[in-house]
């Protein structure tokens, strides 16, 4: 019992292949347009590299690129079998490369699954990652004369400005570090001296932030030093107030603007990975309907299409003797040749039967 | 006496009308090009309309917007007739608009000129609309809770965070200003009646900027309160330190932005200027030859003074088109036997 027969007269026939012709086509675009996407994700995820510690996230967007790639060239071989396909003398030679084809095709679809749940999975090796490299960012904020660290400040500055975001959980993380340079602190200043001497590592930490925290949408001009004293500043409530600097964290900002990106995405890559099934479907049916049609006596007469030509039991039980054959085949002793090779006639002969039913399946 | 006269063969006309029709390509889409820029002008001014006075300066786009269309249109026209041109039959079909077409796109050229000329006028116009426009915006950056300019303060500060910018001509404006609400002064702090005594209008100045003034490439903590006084912080010296805030003023800096984009358009222009001058010339050729034999092609039929006079006579002549079309078939130069001639080839 064929899997999922339909039949096929010459006209259907001709109808499968044009729409399977423009159907490749179709998924070429898409092939492309993840092709496209990687390279976005990869440009964007690039950008911000010194405020991420590891480069693990970094496997979709490669993967994407590969896969569209990938995409792209079998679906361009897709459409020129198409062509040739109603061709009787030009169709055999592609006879070859549809086994194959086939596992390139589901190898990618099985890819592109493979990137949708990783884009899920690797949240939170991402937040890690940018944990740490925030983290970083933040305690050689002051260290802008340090070879390999000079940037940070302006990275950080940067960021902070563009996500409208401050700190990596919130603003209190800057209290913890000094980010005020060693270089413009007064050491001669009372101030200064008691500073540096109420904590353990003698590091000159204030309950200021810098100026890239402050939020534009504040009716007040920014409020940048001595933010827990509430009587430091006239009409001030600490506790209360929330306009004055940006309150989400940067690392926050950064996780869901990258998943806000993959997530946008997620629609558009489950559509290609229907579009590219279908294409592997269409191709099957053209394939058997099209051989069916040419081992009639005439070739424009009806023939049946079909996924498998027995059904699934049956074609995994011929595709496990067939294995084992080639392996018996394979372990063939090579001192009872004489015998051996009688039994090899047999056993290729055998294997010859065996294999002329798969190759039409 | 005809100027710059070139001998055309058969051959040499149809090249000729090839050129012609790539010209008139590269001038539809010189035109696209400008009309994309007329537009990207528009929405840009209306972007930052907060920030400038009240002045007349949508005009100039919207004029850039339709002389963008009508060069696609008019070099649309003239790429069919180029290719139609070639062939004689169809060639008669445009020979009545071919004139009043030439006409036009004379009068278009002018257009073109005339923007080219617009922009640069435009260019004084938009400094002093943003000078006013920025003074107003600055001097209403406190007035928060006022409605109609509670939106001031967010637009100034990003603003000049993201032209890099700081002050109308530089930081030292804000030091005129009172940029800070009097809900957040403390009245009762004797520091804050000093200074505001201190000056004739009873604003509170001081030598601070807003924190939107800060260089993020400055490698030291952003000093935005007493700026001029140098022992208020350590290791500083305000005369020169330039890096620490933003040292171009957001006139000058808008100021530049909108001279790139006139500049790309004024670029376009006058490239659609130049290949319409070849086209109008070249056309002119076509329109004298005989389809199918030799003849003479020239820049001008006459000299410069002769054509200027045919051309002014052409236009007072418009308004009685009808007549000479109906008596000379509306081209003076070909008569009915020759058109007869060339639809039964030279031989009859």
């Amino acid at each position: 019992m064929a899997l999922l027969k339909i039949k096929f007269s010459q006209q259907r026939r001709v109808r499968l292949a044009q729409g399977l012709w423009l159907l490749s086509w179709l998924a070429v675009m898409c092939g492309a347009f993840i092709f496209c996407l990687g390279v976005y994700l990869k440009i964007e995820l690039l950008r911000r590299d010194e405020v991420m510690e590891n480069t693990e996230i970094h496997v979709v967007p490669n993967l994407l690129m590969l896969v569209g790639l990938a995409s792209i060239g079998a679906n361009w071989v897709a459409s020129r079998v198409c062509q040739d396909s109603l061709d009787a003398s030009r169709f055999p030679r592609w006879k070859v490369l549809l086994l194959g084809w086939y596992a390139v095709a589901a190898l990618l679809c099985c890819l592109l699954l493979a990137v949708v749940v990783l884009s899920y999975v690797l949240q939170g090796r991402l937040e890690e990652s940018l944990k740490v490299g925030l983290r970083n960012g933040i305690r050689f904020y002051k260290d802008t004369d340090v070879p390999g660290r000079c940037f940070q400040k302006e990275t950080i500055d940067r960021l902070q400005m563009e996500f409208r975001c401050c700190g990596n959980n919130n603003f209190k993380d800057w209290f913890e570090v000094q980010w005020v340079s060693n270089r413009y602190l007064d050491f001669t200043s009372q101030e200064v001296k008691d500073r540096i001497r109420s904590n353990v590592d003698g590091r000159y930490l204030l309950d200021g932030v810098p100026f890239s925290c402050c939020n534009p949408a504040s009716p007040r001009p920014c409020l940048q030093n001595q933010l827990t004293d509430s009587r430091a500043h006239y009409n001030y409530e600490y506790q209360s107030e929330e306009l004055n600097l940006y309150s989400r964290g940067c690392r926050q900002a950064l996780t869901d603007y990258y998943m806000g990106l993959m997530n946008s995405t997620g629609p558009g890559v489950l559509s290609v990975i229907l579009i590219q099934l279908s294409v592997l479907l269409s191709m099957r049916y053209l394939q058997t309907a099209v051989e069916g049609a040419m081992a009639l006596e005439t070739p424009e007469g009806e023939s049946e299409g079909y996924i498998l030509e027995k059904d699934v039991k049956a074609t995994y039980a011929d595709v496990k003797a067939k294995a084992l054959d080639l392996l018996k085949f394979a372990q063939v002793d090579p001192a009872s040749e004489a015998a051996g090779a009688e039994e090899g006639e047999k056993e290729a002969e055998a294997t010859a039967k065996a294999a002329t039913p798969p190759p039409a399946s | 006496m005809a100027v710059l006269k070139v001998k055309f063969t058969k051959t040499r006309r149809d090249k000729l009308a090839q050129i012609l029709w790539i010209l008139n390509w590269i001038s539809v889409v010189t035109g696209v090009i400008l009309f994309s820029l007329g537009l990207f002008l528009k929405v840009e001014l209306k972007k930052r309309e907060e920030l400038m006075a009240e002045r007349d300066i949508q005009y100039v786009p919207n004029m850039l917007i339709a002389v963008g269309l009508i060069a696609c249109i008019i070099n649309f026209l003239g790429g069919k007739i180029c290719y139609d041109c070639v062939d004689s039959t169809k060639f008669l079909r445009w020979k009545l608009i071919m004139l009043p077409y030439i006409v036009c796109t004379f009068f278009f050229t002018l257009c073109v000129l005339v923007g080219a000329l617009m922009c640069y006028t435009m260019h004084w116009e938009l400094e002093e609309a943003l000078n006013l426009g920025l003074m107003q915006a600055m001097r209403f950056y406190k007035d928060t809770d006022m409605p109609g300019r509670c939106f001031l303060k967010h637009t100034v500060d990003t603003l000049q965070i993201q032209f890099q910018c700081c002050g109308n001509s530089g930081f030292k404006d804000w030091f005129q200003i009172q940029w800070i609400s009097n809900r957040y002064l403390d009245m009762s702090k004797k520091e804050v009646i000093d200074r505001l005594r201190s000056n004739v209008e009873g604003k509170y100045l001081m030598d601070g900027v807003p924190f939107s003034c800060c260089n993020i490439n400055s490698p030291r903590p952003c000093i935005q309160q007493q700026i001029t006084n140098n022992s208020a912080h350590f290791n500083y010296e305000h005369q020169t330190e330039d890096q620490n805030l933003w040292m171009k003023g957001c006139r000058q800096a808008l100021l530049e932005y909108y001279t790139h984009i006139m500049q790309s358009i004024g670029l376009t222009l006058s490239v659609l200027t130049g290949v319409r001058y070849l086209q109008t010339s070249l056309e002119n050729v076509l329109r004298q030859g005989d389809p199918d034999s030799e003849s003479d092609g020239w820049l001008l039929e006459n000299s410069l003074m002769e054509t200027a006079r045919t051309n002014l006579s052409i236009i007072k002549s418009l308004g009685k088109s009808n007549q000479i079309n109906t008596a000379n078939n509306g081209d003076p130069n070909i008569d009915v036997p020759s058109t007869s001639k060339a639809h039964y080839g030279p031989d009859n």
